[in-house]
């Protein structure tokens, strides 16, 4: 019944969608947090640069962001990212689409988990002597980060589903191998099931674990 | 919280923020000058890639509005056809009967666990399959199936958290002067939450328009982004030219979408004849995720 699956590498399929959502959210956790210390420090510009960023980059869809790392920045301008192997350069470009785009959410996250931390412990902070680093640092972000665990799964788990995006410049990750298989197969339902179980197997345990995770992290107040 | 994170600033930040914003705005630059030298090395400034968008009509009545058009009917049929079904899947997780409540959960949990895209390649070879659907509509009819599966469940989210929302005393007063379940939902709170859900909804629709492109980059679906690839193909390689202008049109539809949804959010939350109850847009990237973190997280 399950014969279809011999010509086709889906477990390394799901490998490359592993890798791709790993190295793109370690990506995106440092620009986000970047972008979030910006968009809530002292200098107007940079406020004006992350506001500015994550207003565009969310709006615009993924597939556009990946697409153009492909056909404009490799094709017409001739950035390969520090390879000239086909594959090694989508699969880098389409890491970097994903970065640019999750790095927005991970923003917005990680803002909102600033926000829930109380007034008080910024004011104390200050009244202390500390600076807006050291506050941020020492104070704020310890706190943000544990109450934005839920919002940063949320993000994680929509940065699994959308590595899929990926399948437009060639990546032969889970849907590429899907697309392949039904197109060359006649098991439609059975090979859907078989891709669709593997996206639970990634994104329901990573709800369940990060959730647990969060609520144990998280400030008792 | 923001604006209480450093304090009034005295001569010596003063001075320090003007550094800072010196030397941010140098990287900044920079990065311009370089993505600049990069794009004249390549030619692509010249004024012939430009050109169609900025002269003549051309280039927006045979590629961009055929394109935009397509996109913005994939997402208004995905939406009028998911609101519905998002509603009833909804309510159905409300329900106090398990044999309801529990296939509308699961039901609900799996097309929210599984990419949009893995929906739209099982739609296309499922009507290539089974239904007489011509091979021209077809991509078409796979976008909106894979958006209607999975925009469906995360409306039910939606619709979920927006009866949730609603005070307790909506129902409790409801059902002390005697109205059974069904009209306490229907008559009580369905008109309220309804309200309440309006700015999630409209960012939900953002969330549509973007997934439209993923038809156009796999499914040969002729939609928006589509269009640039075949510009940029006419137009003698004018790859970035294109690429900017279609970004600029999904910006332009969806920031207005968003701000729209913000403003209906601080309305909603003003208003003195309501319960103040309102499901924020933000609550749509956190339902976007999974239910096993709760989706009351955002809300």
């Amino acid at each position: 019944m399950f014969d279809f699956l011999e010509g086709y590498d889906v477990l390394g399929a799901f490998w490359t969608t592993v890798q791709l959502a790993l190295l793109s959210a370690v990506g995106s956790l440092v620009w986000g947090t970047a972008l979030a210390a910006m968009r809530v420090g002292p200098v107007p510009l940079m406020r004006g640069f992350g506001t500015a960023y994550v207003n565009i980059v969310r709006n615009i869809p993924l597939t556009v962001i990946i697409l153009f790392t492909s056909l404009g920045l490799n094709q017409t301008l001739g950035i390969g990212l520090g390879s000239d192997d086909f594959k090694t350069v989508n699969f880098r470009l389409a890491v970097l689409g994903l970065t640019v785009y999750t790095s927005a959410f991970v923003c917005e996250a990680i803002r909102s988990g600033i926000n829930t931390v109380p007034v008080g412990q910024a004011e104390a902070a200050r009244a202390i002597g500390l600076s807006f680093t050291q506050v941020l640092n020492l104070v704020v972000l310890p706190q943000a980060f544990r109450a934005a665990v839920g919002p940063l799964t949320n993000v994680l788990i929509a940065l699994t589903k959308n590595t899929t995006v990926a399948a437009a410049i060639g990546v032969a990750e889970a849907a590429y191998v899907m697309k392949e298989m039904v197109e060359n197969e006649a098991q439609l339902l059975l090979i859907s099931a078989v891709v669709a179980f593997g996206f639970c197997c990634l994104t329901l345990p990573t709800g369940l674990i990060l959730g647990w995770v969060g609520k144990k992290v998280a400030v008792k107040r | 919280m923001s604006a209480v994170l450093y304090d009034a600033q005295g001569p010596r930040a003063k001075r320090r923020n003007v550094l800072y914003t010196v030397v941010f705005l140098v990287a900044l630059a920079a990065l311009v000058w370089w993505v600049y030298q990069a794009l004249d090395d390549k030619d692509q400034l010249a004024w012939e890639k430009w050109k169609p968008f900025f002269s003549g009509t051309e280039a927006y009545s045979t590629y961009i509005w055929p394109g935009l058009r397509n996109t913005l009917e994939a997402a208004a049929a995905a939406m009028v056809i998911a609101l519905p079904l998002g509603a009833v899947l909804g309510i159905a997780r409300l329900s106090d009967h398990a044999w309801v409540r529990v296939p509308a959960s699961v039901l609900v949990e799996f097309f929210r666990a599984i990419p949009v895209l893995v929906l739209m390649i099982f739609g296309l070879a499922l009507y290539a399959e089974y239904t007489g659907v011509g091979s021209d509509d077809r991509p078409l009819y796979a976008v909106v199936t894979g958006l209607v599966l999975y925009n469906a469940s995360v409306l039910a989210e939606i619709a979920r958290a927006g009866i949730l929302s609603l005070p307790k005393g909506q129902s409790e007063a409801a059902m002390a002067i005697g109205l059974r379940k069904g009209q306490v939902m229907r008559l009580i709170l369905l008109p309220q939450a309804v309200t309440a859900m309006l700015p999630a909804i409209v960012s939900q629709l953002v969330v549509i328009v973007k997934d439209t492109a993923l038809g156009g980059a796999v499914l040969t679906f002729s939609e928006l982004l589509a269009s640039a690839n075949t510009m940029s193909g006419y137009y003698g390689a004018n790859t970035i030219a294109s690429f900017t202008v279609v970004a600029a049109i999904y910006v332009a539809i969806n920031f207005s979408l968003t701000s729209f949804a913000s403003w209906l959010e601080r309305r909603l939350r003003r208003r003195r004849k309501s319960t103040g109850a309102v499901v924020p847009p933000s609550a749509v990237t956190d339902i976007a995720g999974t239910a096993a973190t709760g989706a009351g997280s955002g809300v």
